[in-house]
């Protein structure tokens, strides 16, 4: 399957990539023939095929409701690009 | 000193023939002396590991030691080491320094090893060559101009040339297996859900397994025995018992059944490899094992449906690298987007920004039935047919790369082509199960793996056919000239 | 034209648990920021969720009592998007498969009658941090502390055809997960908000009209207002011939009105799949009846229940079931007072809540204890002191000078129902106003109050007034 330039973009917008408008041509290639290789699955027939999602087939575990962590904020935030007042910061924010 | 195995260090450093500090020293110079060509460590710890060993030393007089007490051991860069930087072959985390150990980390130290480092790696484990890391292409000690296979290509090719007897790695599509086959070292992908995934750097969760890189599979015994257990942290680890590894090395081939899958060996496997196989295959019947022809109908399907369902779990799962919490943020960000693209843009190398954008597109709408959603379905087939194997099998054997290494840019140009490197470990990863990968022999100098696939939780079975094949060859202990 | 507004609405609910959804950071609310972010709610690489009991059980509380189906297998999912708040660039939550399936329960509307209104669906899922817009040099901080705050999302079908409707139905929701003790309930602190789904049609037309989306209301009063302007809004649009835009709006409670949030044309994809971190949630069907039998009485068992026991009428019994604490505190109150239930009723809705409201006072913080409002009641029922000194008594109960017995005591306020003593007062009245007295007798009945005033006036109001009244009659029509 061939991708347009237009479906790169928006993938690449959904997660958030920045892309170098000159390395485009090859995006588009690879991703073509990536696609190529996937679409061998459409070959076999899973209509009736359960999903899986998993390869453990078991229960999701529970966790007893307790407090176990503590704060460990200066750890944390001594890794941080731009902190200040305890807060992460960010390009403001528009709502 | 170097030459020896874990399990022989383990006895010298417990009947004091040397200490773990000598050893430990000893292993930091050949680091030193031979990884400018090597390129398999990002990062080398060695005021640490002194630490560590002189610990050891105390721990081993006071008659305390684990089999792994005082061993050096070198971390593949995708788990997190406390106070220790860990970068995943990333630029994104060049500057990560983690605020906590990995389950397996923590594990590891209470069993007392020395810690030599961190080891290079394909960038967030996608790759099959290790060229895809920010730290530089690794080379295979057996022939520079080859790659050492990926993703875990610095833990391969640092064992093999023994800058550490033993390193562990991650297998998401046969990260460990492929680079031990590529480098003639023993590599062994445990069960999904038997050794933790807390703090080992997310790639494809479903996938993901840490294991292993040793010379032997003895040593891959006692390394697994500290390695694996249940972890509370990790919703997908499976609370069953741990058995001794090392207990069932020497038990019996006689009467075990080895399914060769015919898929695996059509004519994508080079003929000389099948030839190494062959021969291997030869000394198990010797062994007393019988061997059974088995097929598995949907093989020619795993790597399709893994480069929907990995690309898919690993768009996701890197979102959380956005220039906010830590990593990499670009300079002065216009805007929030501006910030994400190009911090996301400058800190992402190609490979991975191609599995995130494969893996957005099968997840968005529209796409996401007949990727995403076939993608499942199509892994539930790849499951049944290896349940049904084992039905009738014990054990799965047959190559583990259909090549051996590859020269340094061959396959750059043209990514499906660098995708086919995994097409027999694939399989493995998408059901769940163990597998393992040993020397077996030499194609034009270059090493040849042959794979053993168990059963869920087999991995005991699966050392103890590796050890015995080990016992009756010496490919293993061959030595990569000039290391 | 005439229009009819549809509305749904879908109520966030944090659950009290003690921890984080998916790990084991503290949920308290108001610390330092990022004090209460763990590892995992930050989203550090190779961190992993592990589902937290007490929220599962919570929904399934939750579930069972508005007579859902519970999931015997549910499913978390991703949904993806990126924001400052959201650290992993997810959000984990329930898509496909949720844990509560469909259930209902009925409000009361204003003429009386009840309506059944649908619950769609409720899911589990985590709270995002906060974006604090404070100015630090131009950018905006981020707190994550609120990360990963266990959620249940409650999603209403389209069932409500006014703003009253929307409240009427979202405050019984309110006070159900009080009751069930899975929510506290908190609407300043968002412990309990909701966003809502409104469009318009013509009277008579089946099908819905385009909607839009208001979010994060977090007050009864706001609620009510934000919907009547977009139905304002709406009507206007529609009425010039123009069509509503899908969107999201937020309410500005200053201006009173709603606006576009997001102007981007961006769709949205947020891409949700099973999250392979997780596996799905399986309850069996003892694990669902084990919940189901920690359910206590809810609110309109209770209502039921304070209407056939205590003979309250259906208005009373709804007031003071409309919260736990209240129900609890009327019920210790008839305790006290010797089961005069009735009376309790009277004093609990009438002055008791007058005096809480007048002092904005939270009944759980209030300075009467229902054991000293049931003593007083009792001392009514025997004729310790009449209704009227009663205000008093509460008066001083309030200002906390002791039990009803203690005061009455102290301030000599015993009713007078010694006879042959009201009767000399009576006498003594009568014996001082002969003009007055003339003109009763002779006709002007009207006076009689004038006569009661003054028993009472010269018996401080200590007097039993049904005494004061009959022997007033039988002196005066001598």
């Amino acid at each position: 399957m061939s991708l347009q330039q237009s479906d790169i973009e928006k993938v690449a917008h959904l997660a958030r990539l920045g892309i170098d408008p000159a390395d485009m041509p090859e995006h588009i290639k690879n991703l073509s023939s990536i696609l190529d290789l996937v679409d061998q699955m459409n070959a076999v027939d899973t209509e009736s095929v359960m999903p899986m999602a998993h390869p453990v087939d078991t229960a999701q575990r529970l966790r007893p409701d307790e407090v176990t962590e503590t704060d460990q904020r200066e750890q944390f935030q001594a890794i941080a690009p731009q902190v200040e007042a305890g807060l992460y910061l960010v390009p403001k924010v528009m709502e | 000193m170097h030459d020896k195995t874990v399990a022989q260090l383990g006895a010298g450093l417990r009947n004091g023939e040397f200490s773990s500090v000598e050893l430990t020293r000893a292993f930091l110079e050949r680091i030193e002396k031979h990884d400018k060509t090597l390129n398999s460590f990002i990062t080398v710890t060695p005021e640490l590991a002194l630490e560590q060993a002189s610990a050891a030393d105390a721990r081993i007089k006071a008659n305390e030691a684990t089999p792994l007490t005082g061993i050096p051991f070198a971390h593949k860069d995708i788990f997190c080491t406390q106070g220790i930087r860990t970068s995943c072959g990333s630029k994104m985390l060049d500057n990560f320094i983690s605020p906590y150990d990995a389950t397996v980390v923590s594990q590891l130290k209470s069993a007392g090893i020395v810690t030599l480092g961190k080891t290079n790696m394909d960038e967030f484990a996608m790759g099959s060559s290790n060229e895809t890391s920010y730290y530089g292409t690794v080379k295979n000690p057996w022939d520079t101009n080859a790659v050492p296979g990926g993703s875990s290509g610095g833990s391969a090719a640092a064992v093999a040339a023994r800058l550490t007897p033993v390193a562990s790695g991650t297998d998401t599509g046969g990260s460990i297996r492929q680079p031990a086959a590529l480098c003639g070292i023993t590599g062994l992908k445990p069960t999904y859900g038997r050794v933790s995934r807390y703090g080992m750097i997310a790639f494809a969760s479903s996938l993901d397994q840490g294991g292993p890189m040793t010379r032997t599979a003895e040593d891959a015994a006692i390394v697994l025995n500290a390695m694996a257990g249940f972890d509370e942290r990790d919703s997908t680890s499976i609370d069953k018992p741990v058995p001794d590894y090392s207990a069932h090395l020497n038990d019996s081939l006689e009467g075990l059944k080895i399914g060769l899958p015919k898929e695996y060996f059509d004519e994508g496997l080079d003929s000389a490899v099948g030839d190494a196989i062959d021969a291997s295959i030869k000394e198990y019947q010797k062994l007393g094992a019988e061997i059974v022809e088995i097929s598995l109908p949907n093989t020619h399907l795993a790597v399709p449906t893994y480069y929907v369902v990995a690309p898919a779990e690993c768009s996701t799962n890197l979102s959380r690298f956005d220039g906010v919490r830590y990593g990499h943020r670009c300079d002065s960000p216009k805007n929030l987007e501006d910030l994400y693209k190009r911090s996301r843009g400058e800190g992402f190398g190609d490979e991975v920004k191609r599995r995130i954008m494969m893996g957005t597109y099968a997840l968005s709408s529209g796409y996401y039935d007949a990727y995403y959603l076939k993608a499942q379905k199509i892994r539930r087939l790849i499951s049944d047919d290896f349940r049904k194997a084992f039905e009738k099998i014990d054990l799965i054997a047959g190559p583990t790369a259909p090549s051996v290494a590859f020269n340094i840019g061959e396959k750059n140009e043209d990514p499906v082509s660098m995708y086919l490197s995994d097409i027999y470990t694939i399989a493995a990863n998408l059901a769940g199960l163990p597998a393992i990968s040993i020397p077996a022999g030499f194609v034009t100098d270059r090493p040849v793996g042959l794979q053993l696939i168990g059963n869920y939780f087999e991995e005991a079975r699966l050392l103890g056919a590796a050890h015995q094949y080990q016992q009756v060859t010496d490919w293993h202990n061959h030595h990569p000239e000039g290391f | 034209m005439e229009w009819e507004v549809v509305i749904g609405l879908e109520i966030h609910a944090q659950l009290a648990t003690k921890s984080k959804i998916f790990s084991g950071a503290a949920t308290a609310y108001g610390t330092a920021p990022n004090t209460q972010a763990c590892a995992v709610d930050l989203g550090m690489p190779g961190v992993l969720p592990v589902l937290n009991k007490e929220a599962v059980r919570m929904a399934v509380k939750f579930g069972t009592a508005i007579d859902a189906h519970i999931a015997p297998r549910s499913v978390f999912a991703r949904k993806n998007y990126f924001y400052p708040d959201l650290p992993k660039g997810y959000q984990i939550s329930q898509f496909e498969l949720p844990i509560v399936g469909a259930g209902h329960l009925d409000i009361e509307l204003e003429d009386g009658s009840s309506k059944r209104i649908g619950v769609t669906r409720a899911h589990l899922e985590e709270d995002a941090g906060k974006s604090l817009h404070e100015d630090f040099h131009g950018l905006t901080g981020v707190d994550l502390n609120r990360a990963g705050t266990p959620l249940l999302e409650i999603v209403s079908e389209p069932d409500m055809r006014s703003a009253k409707e929307a409240v009427a139905y979202m405050k019984k929701i309110h006070s159900l997960v009080r009751y069930l003790e899975i929510c506290d309930g908190n609407m300043q602190e968002g412990s309990f908000r909701c966003d809502a789904n409104i469009s318009m049609r013509p009277k008579g037309q089946k099908e819905f009209g385009t909607r839009a989306e208001i979010k994060n209301l977090n007050s009864f009063r706001f609620v009510e207002r934000a919907i009547n302007i977009e139905i304002e809004r709406q009507i206007d649009i529609l009425e010039e011939g123009g069509t509503v835009n899908q969107e999201t709006r937020l309410y500005d409670s200053a201006k009173n009105e709603t606006r576009s949030m997001r102007s981007k044309e961006e769709a949205f994809d947020y891409r949700y799949f099973p999250d392979p971190d997780l596996l799905p949630v399986e309850l069996t069907s003892e694990d669902i009846e084990e919940i189901r039998k920690t359910l206590p009485e809810l609110p309109h068992q209770k209502k039921e229940r304070f209407t056939n026991s205590f003979g309250l009428t259906a208005y009373d019994a709804g007031v003071l079931t409309s919260s736990r604490e209240l129900a609890d505190f009327f019920e210790n109150v008839v305790i006290s007072s010797g089961n005069e239930s009735k009376l309790a009723a009277n004093w609990v809705t009438g002055d008791f809540m007058a005096a809480l409201n007048k002092a904005g006072i939270e009944i759980t913080k209030s300075p009467v204890s229902a054991e000293h409002l049931g003593g007083m009641i009792q001392r009514i029922a025997d004729n310790t002191i009449s209704g009227k000194i009663a205000k008093q008594v509460f008066e001083a109960i309030w200002n906390g000078e002791g039990d009803a017995d203690t005061i009455i005591e102290k301030k000599g306020l015993k009713q007078i129902t010694d006879s042959s003593a009201i009767e000399a007062i009576i006498d003594e009245i009568i014996a001082n106003n002969p003009a007055q007295t003339e003109q009763y007798r002779s006709g002007k009945d009207k006076l009689f109050g004038f006569f009661v005033g003054q028993t009472m006036k010269a018996t401080q109001g200590k007097a039993n007034p049904a005494q004061v009244n009959s022997l007033l009659k039988k002196k005066l029509n001598k």
